[in-house]
């Protein structure tokens, strides 16, 4: 009963133990997995992060100088950073945005990244 | 007396799992089970055909949201054995430190679900708002909150800063703080004992018969866990299993809450005993070719390889030539694993085994999972007959069913 009275008094006064949404939105810490980018300039089509990512969604055609990824089937493990010898590939602590056309991710892939570089 | 046939799951309102039981039931009271498995395989361990050994280690994490880094760690120390790979102290104990948070961020969802099977809501969001704090610790440290991807075979891919392992034995104290106020609720309350004890009572001698594995087995009286096996850091931290003996879904429920604050001090002295150094071996026995592994799942050579190697079980590993980088992050292991190894973790539900063959080609040819509550069904199926249906839901919570592991 005295348990009872304190816990009902302390929550009285305690403030919001859950966070008001639209207004306060929960970040992501450093280091956070997030999306994953690709500084196509640096890029020298090796096809490293192709061989070595685990749920095979990029596809580089070293040919054609582009480098695609399935946004969608991508995991977000982060190998493709850690193998990629020339560092362009990077990942920032930001959710991939929802997207409202479910055909359009699965088949497109949303973010999907292409480049044609000039090689000879 | 007519019986009627009940199917409880795939879909039930108080399983996250989709078990499915058909219960024969005569009177409110239950007479049989009968349990249906496979409604979500997904065939993961095929997958080891297409995919080389390294990218194994992150398909093996998705068998279980829940403890993804166990099953890496236990993947990881199969490949280790099989290759003959000496992980650096400091990624053993970074292991037993994520692998320690994740047990005690399982057994904290478990503690909530488990409130929730018997109606206590509040009590279910209490542990699930405790439980935040480690999802917290683990994006902080890992780079995600659950599938946490620090595991790869030679040792792990991120390290802890000092002020990390600060901030993280901060959050320790404070959450253990919050768990300790919840002990009386969830241990002594009269409506929880009341629906916990004596409800799917496991006998000391059927738990052994059964081949229970985990808190069903520590509920029951025995001392076994495979944490005692000494695998990551655990030969040099010590460790001391958490027994109770009643047997019951209480008892269960007090193994998992002790557990909880025994991983608490397992993390704060690992922390404290953690040797500085690298965190990943980088070995190379052996050329890597680096086909793409789109176009592989060439059964037919591993088939033809495997013919050839038939008489051949174990296989010394050529001595790997040890190179460890000072403060390396990412493991480089190359070469081709061949041999066989048997690899045991503790799991927050029980013991996880992992059957390993490599055939000396960069696909291994065989990954064979055995997860924990594979082996706790059939206790389960002894318990549940003479409980009353009222009762299904909270006796099959309190053996932390994982159907989605056990189906892979
Ligand atoms: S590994 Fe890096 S450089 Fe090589 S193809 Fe991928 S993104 Fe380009
Ligand atoms: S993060 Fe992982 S799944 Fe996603 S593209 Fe990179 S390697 Fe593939």
């Amino acid at each position: 009963m005295f348990n009872m009275t304190k816990n009902v008094v302390a929550n009285l006064f305690a403030k919001s133990s859950t966070r008001l949404y639209p207004f306060a939105v929960r970040g992501h810490f450093e280091g956070f997995r997030g999306t994953l980018h690709i500084n196509i300039d640096e890029c020298i089509f090796c096809r490293t992060c192709m061989i070595k990512c685990p749920s095979q969604c990029i596809a580089v055609d070293n040919k054609a100088g582009t480098w695609t990824c399935e946004a969608m089937s991508c995991v977000y493990c982060g190998v493709c950073v850690d193998v990629c010898p020339t560092g362009c590939l990077s990942m920032t602590n930001d959710h991939r945005q929802v997207a409202t056309e479910k055909q359009t991710m699965s088949y497109q892939g949303v973010p999907k990244k292409k480049k044609k570089e000039a090689a000879e | 007396m007519a019986r009627t046939i009940l199917p409880f799951g795939p879909q039930h309102p108080v399983l996250p799992e989709p078990l499915h039981l058909k219960l024969t039931i005569e009177n409110e009271i239950v007479v049989e089970a009968l349990p249906t498995l496979g409604y979500v395989h997904r065939g993961l361990e095929k997958l080891c055909e297409v995919r080389d050994f390294n990218q194994m280690v992150q398909i093996v994490e998705r068998v279980c949201g829940i403890c993804s880094c166990l099953h890496a760690l236990c993947y990881c120390e199969g490949i280790e054995e099989i290759m003959g790979i000496e992980v650096p102290r400091r990624a053993k104990y970074l292991r037993t430190i994520w692998g320690e948070l994740h047990r005690v961020h399982s057994h904290l969802l478990w503690l909530g679900l488990f409130a929730d099977a018997f109606g206590f809501e509040s009590l279910f969001m209490q542990f699930w708002r405790v439980r935040e704090r480690i999802m917290d610790i683990m994006e902080a440290t890992c780079g995600n909150r659950v599938v946490v991807s620090v595991n790869v075979v030679g040792g792990v891919r991120r390290d802890l800063s000092p002020e990390q392992c600060q901030w993280i034995e901060q959050q320790l104290i404070i959450s253990e703080k919050e768990i300790r106020q919840l002990q009386t609720t969830i241990l002594n309350d009269y409506t929880v004992k009341k629906r916990c004890c004596g409800k799917g009572v496991l006998t000391k001698e059927q738990a052994y018969q059964l081949g229970a594995v985990g808190p069903m087995l520590r509920g029951s009286g025995w001392a076994q866990d495979a944490r005692q096996t000494g695998y990551a850091a655990f030969g040099e931290l010590g460790f001391e299993p958490i027994v109770e003996y009643d047997g019951d879904s209480y008892a269960r429920c007090a193994v998992r809450f002790r557990e909880t604050l025994q991983s608490f001090d397992i993390v704060r002295l690992a922390i404290a005993r953690m040797p500085a150094g690298e965190t990943a071996a980088t070995v190379d026995s052996g050329s890597d070719d680096d086909t793409p592994t789109t176009i592989t799942g060439n059964r037919g050579n591993i088939i033809q390889s495997y013919n050839r190697d038939k008489h051949h079980h174990i296989t010394a590993a050529p001595p790997p030539n040890l190179d460890i980088p000072a403060g390396a992050l990412a493991a480089k292991v190359k070469g081709k694993p061949d041999g066989e190894a048997v690899t045991r973790v503790e799991q927050p539900r029980g013991e996880l085994m992992y059957y390993l063959k490599g055939d000396g080609s960069k696909h291994m040819d065989r990954v064979r999972i055995r997860t924990p509550t594979f082996a706790n069904i059939p206790p389960l199926l002894a318990m549940l007959p003479g409980c009353e249906l009222a009762d299904v839901p909270v006796i099959v919570l309190s053996i932390d069913p994982c159907i989605s592991c056990t189906e892979r």
